[in-house]
């Protein structure tokens, strides 16, 4: 009896490779946004610190929907928006602190790290860190499109039939502020973001003749503004950069009410096997030089202090041309989303694509 | 012996039942469950069958649940309508090479993902496509036509989806018919449509009702199609499932929805069945 | 009396083959009218032309007098019983019997009072309700007839009906069929590749080779007079020698065939010169076998030989005899009258048979 015990033990042990592995080479299951783990960097990385790195592309709602079905489990290291961390947190329980003594601190732009620190903690703990950050408001066709400057005016009847948007939940927030309102103000007050989100959705029922399609994924809006069947979308600021690289008339424009900023994180799976390589990867990423490499792949810019300067010249001009001063400092930034809040706005969105 | 045959069997058996119990059955069992859970408050949960309420008393839910149904089962007849000639053709007409190639042209669209698919029809039929350009050369419009994000694309999109789910049984029931039977309909004084009717048809019932069968839930449990093609009207059962897993986190909502189309897709292949006299073992055997 | 059928100067021909190669033939009313030759010989490809399913590329069919050319299969007053029946499987038993009624437009209750006449006819009345996979072989054969009899056709078409039968069944539907054909005085056009089905049915048989009538006569004719070696060769079994004729008077011959062997033989009015191959067939049953060579003194061709093997078959029971030195093998019938009983393999036989039953045929030729 006692033999066959060892052997389904050990057997055991080699298919599941039992949590406790050698720190030395570990396999880091990366679970990221598109561009934000590019080929030079992880070979760069596997090179320097001889763990290997799987990466899985995904977004927001696909992260969490994914650790919650396992319990925070298959992943080692998860990248969500810094205000989809605390939500989830409190009702689902996917993530694990982070030991922030093993995070080099210097390698971070210090106002964005706190921001984050102080957006992401439930309980006294902290879950999340910044890595990269960005905004969404409008792509626009300058020349066929010059009166769009804020998202209401996707609206206007000189476009009608020629605009895009996503139905989810920047569109919902984008034009509660451009409509004069503050949504992130009655993010605590149900009742209030529900009167907020009436009006917001009001609004996009009137607007929906006025929409081509709603766009899905990121290639489906460049294909949509490349062809100029639409002239005006909202959208993140590095498709509109991407397209400006093609198309000089197209570009992202801060809309007036201000661009929506958000910080897409590092948070640590409840369940995550590979800890020591996760925080490997981010201070190895955090350098400057690395940083710059993921913002050519990326778009976007990072937390990293002083990768400003590795930037290439072009990205930092289409940059400067999208936000002169008062529009950088008019961003709304997301605050953390109170858990709940997703089944008013689900409504919204339901209603906005059946209404006829 | 008869205890060696008994074990024989089983372990014959046991990668089926395994398959059955782990990937089938738990997982059914598992979202009935989530679906009679009500969220009451942060990871606070009851049992109930308040989901399945908020499904009955949402018109929304329950229109696009109604839509869906019909639209897949317009697909389906679309798609047996021309897939009958074609099989026909390929089973009884066509010889030797031109109907392997003629099978393999049906064939060949499912050699490259769903997505791709999809993305090709959107070539095709979107504003600056290709048919609206080849309209606008052959001076049949003035100006560019969208024929991308409406119903017409998203059925489109569904029947050449379907398609071989279709053709297969129907070629393979039509190919059990004997040549001399349907000859024997002509030579008895049928017209080609008598001998259609009473011959062809009723033989290929099996594989008409399979072929529909497929089709029908194929197009019933599709995402991609509808979403895609279907623009900002599409409202597909499937979207709605998605968003509450998903996007929502809303996942008891979600099971019950899940088992609503369970519900429909069964109680529309049983009426299909009752309908048309057939039974599950004469059609998938 | 216009004939039934009738096809002049017939041919079809697919690509560079011509399957049937300037066939005429008539039927006459009422008569059992059989084709019978080897399979691909073309006899399936007249069947079809006949009933419509293709078209001749040269000559007329003409039924009752008028051509049927332009008249698709389902206006044809011709039906067909099919080689595997093709009774439709979807169907009851009523339902197969009664289709082509319903296609006639005929009310309901005079389609049922016909479908109940025509089973009674096949002796098979009350399964009307049945389906078709219940009935047996011999059933269902029937109830293929009798869906084509309803509609009173001038002309019904059988393609090797019976080919699908075991034996005892096929015996008893030859008689059926013939008893069946009488019955509805129908004229009946049979294909087969079975003499004895050809032989036992048909008031009339044509022998068809490569695309071509070889003879058309009745089954006596084509057994005893046979008009052709390959008809001598192909209805009825036969021993078969070729060899050169050696001398010619008259009617009367004599041949050495290429191991040796003299045989009388005639040649029936064929023009056959001494110095020709030719070709020499002798029935079986027209040798005699005897104990000594005192009885077959009156017989022309004798011999003395042995018993190389013994073919028990009833009635059809048989020897197979060596000649003297070995060269040839002759299949002679073995009377079962008891008075060879004691003959065993090695016993020593003599047998004669006369010259006129020495049918020769010139080689070569068709």
């Amino acid at each position: 009896m006692k033999h066959v015990a060892t052997a389904v033990c050990s057997a055991l042990t080699i298919a599941f490779a039992c949590g406790t592995t050698p720190a030395s080479a570990d396999t880091l299951r990366l679970l990221t946004w598109g561009g934000y783990a590019p080929e030079n960097v992880v070979a760069k990385f596997e090179e320097e610190t001889g763990h290997t790195v799987e990466v899985t592309k995904s977004n927001n709602e696909e992260m969490i929907a994914k650790l919650r079905a396992t319990g925070g489990g298959g992943f080692d290291l998860a990248q969500p928006s810094q205000d989809r961390i605390a939500g989830p947190q409190a009702e689902f329980g996917i993530y694990k602190p982070i030991d922030l003594s093993k995070i080099d601190a210097a390698l971070f732009i210090p106002s964005m790290l706190a921001a984050t620190k102080a957006n992401t903690t439930v309980g006294g703990e902290i879950y999340g860190v910044p890595h990269v950050w960005g905004t969404s408001g409008l792509v626009v066709d300058t020349s066929k499109a010059p009166s769009v400057k804020d998202y209401t005016d996707l609206c206007g009847a000189d476009v009608a039939g020629k605009v895009s948007y996503r139905l989810k939940r920047p569109t919902l927030i984008g034009f509660a502020f451009a409509m004069g309102m503050d949504p992130f103000a009655a993010y605590g007050d149900e009742a209030a973001y529900k009167e907020v989100m009436d009006k917001v959705e009001a609004k996009l029922v009137d607007c929906k003749p006025n929409v081509k399609t709603y766009w899905g994924g990121g290639d489906e809006l460049m294909g949509l503004m490349r062809s100029g069947e639409t002239v005006a979308a909202m959208a993140w600021d590095t498709g509109g950069w991407k397209l400006n690289a093609d198309n000089p008339d197209i570009t992202f424009v801060a809309p007036a009410s201000g661009a929506l900023g958000w910080v897409d994180t590092f948070a640590l799976p409840a369940k995550g096997r590979a800890d020591d390589a996760a925080y490997a990867w981010i201070n190895f990423v955090m350098r400057p030089e690395i940083a710059a490499m993921i913002t050519e792949a990326a778009g976007n810019f990072t937390a990293s202090k002083g990768a400003d300067e590795f930037a290439a010249a072009d990205l930092k001009a289409r940059y400067q041309a999208s936000f002169p001063p008062e529009a950088l400092d008019n961003i709304k930034w997301y605050p953390p989303v109170p858990a709940g809040l997703e089944a008013i706005e689900g409504g919204v969105l339901d209603r906005v694509k059946a209404a006829q | 012996m008869r205890a060696q045959a008994k074990l024989g069997l089983f372990l014959l058996l046991s990668p089926l039942l395994l398959w059955l119990t782990l990937l089938i059955l738990i997982p059914h069992v598992d979202m009935l469950l989530v679906s009679l859970r009500e969220r009451i408050g942060v990871g606070q949960y009851q049992i109930g069958l308040g989901n399945y309420f908020t499904f009955f008393s949402e018109p929304l839910y329950l229109r696009t649940f109604l839509r869906t149904a019909v639209m897949s089962i317009l697909a389906t007849a679309i798609t047996l309508l021309i897939a009958f000639p074609v099989s026909y053709y390929i089973a009884k007409m066509a010889r030797g090479r031109v109907r392997s190639a003629l099978f393999l042209l049906c064939l060949v669209p499912f050699w490259v993902s769903e997505l791709v698919r999809t993305f090709g029809w959107m070539i095709l039929l979107r504003e600056t496509g290709i048919i609206s350009n080849l309209l606008q050369i052959l001076n049949l419009t003035d100006g560019p036509v969208e024929l991308l994000y409406n119903d017409a694309a998203i059925m489109v999109g569904l029947v050449y989806t379907s398609m071989l789910f279709m053709v297969v049984p129907l070629v393979t029931t039509l190919e059990s018919l004997p040549d001399e039977v349907i000859e024997a309909g002509y030579d008895l004084g049928g017209s080609g449509l008598s001998v259609l009717r009473e011959i062809v048809i009723p033989h290929a019932m099996p594989g008409i009702v399979s072929g529909c069968i497929v089709v029908f839930m194929l197009s019933l449990g599709n995402y991609l199609t509808p979403t895609m093609l279907g623009g900002k009207d599409s409202l597909w059962f499937t979207e709605l499932i998605y968003s509450q897993f998903i996007v929502r986190f809303n996942w008891e909502l979600g099971a019950a929805f899940g088992f609503m189309l369970l519900i429909l897709s069964s109680t529309i292949v049983w009426g299909m069945l009752k309908l048309t006299g057939q039974s599950l073992e004469k059609t998938m055997g | 009396m216009t004939p039934d059928l009738e096809c002049l100067n017939l041919v079809k021909r697919f690509g560079d083959t011509t399957a049937v190669d300037t066939v005429s033939f008539d039927v006459p009313r009422g008569s059992f009218f059989s084709i019978l030759g080897p399979s691909g010989c073309g006899k399936t490809t007249i069947m079809r032309m006949i009933a419509g399913f293709l078209e001749p590329t040269s000559g007329d069919i003409q039924i009752r007098g008028r051509s049927v050319l332009n008249t698709p299969p389902n206006k044809r007053p011709v039906n067909m019983v099919f080689q595997h029946l093709a009774l439709f499987p979807m169907m009851t038993i009523a339902e197969n019997i009664g289709y082509g009624l319903r296609r006639k437009g005929m009310p309901r209750d005079e389609i049922a009072r016909k479908v109940d006449e025509a089973l009674e006819r096949i002796g098979l009345p009350g399964i009307g309700n049945r389906k078709v996979d219940e009935l047996s072989g011999g059933q269902k054969q029937r109830v293929a007839i009798a869906r084509c009899m309803v509609l009173e056709p001038d002309v019904l078409l059988l393609d090797e009906p019976l080919g699908a039968l075991d034996l005892k069944l096929r015996e008893r539907m030859k008689v059926e069929l013939k008893a069946l054909q009488a019955a509805f005085d129908t004229t009946f056009i049979y294909i087969t590749h079975d003499q004895s089905e050809a032989l036992v049915m048909s008031d009339q048989i044509a022998v068809m080779n490569n695309g071509r009538f070889e003879q058309i006569g009745s089954g006596q004719d084509l057994y005893y007079r046979p008009a052709s070696a390959f008809v001598a060769g192909f209805v009825g079994d036969t021993n078969r020698w070729s060899g050169q004729v050696t001398r010619i008077e008259g009617d009367e011959m004599e041949i050495r065939t290429d191991s040796g062997l003299l045989l009388r033989g005639a040649s029936h009015g064929r023009p056959l010169s001494a110095g020709d191959s030719a070709q020499i067939f002798v029935r079986p049953e027209a040798i005699r076998i005897a104990h000594d060579t005192e009885e077959l003194s009156h017989f022309d061709n004798r011999m003395t030989g042995r018993v190389a093997s013994l073919l028990f078959n009833g009635a059809a029971s048989r020897i197979i005899v060596q000649d003297p030195d070995g060269r040839e093998e002759i299949e002679v019938n073995l009377p079962q009258s008891g008075e060879f009983a004691g003959l065993k393999r090695g016993a020593e036989v003599h047998i004669g048979w006369s010259g006129a039953q020495g049918n020769c045929f010139a080689a070569g030729v068709r």
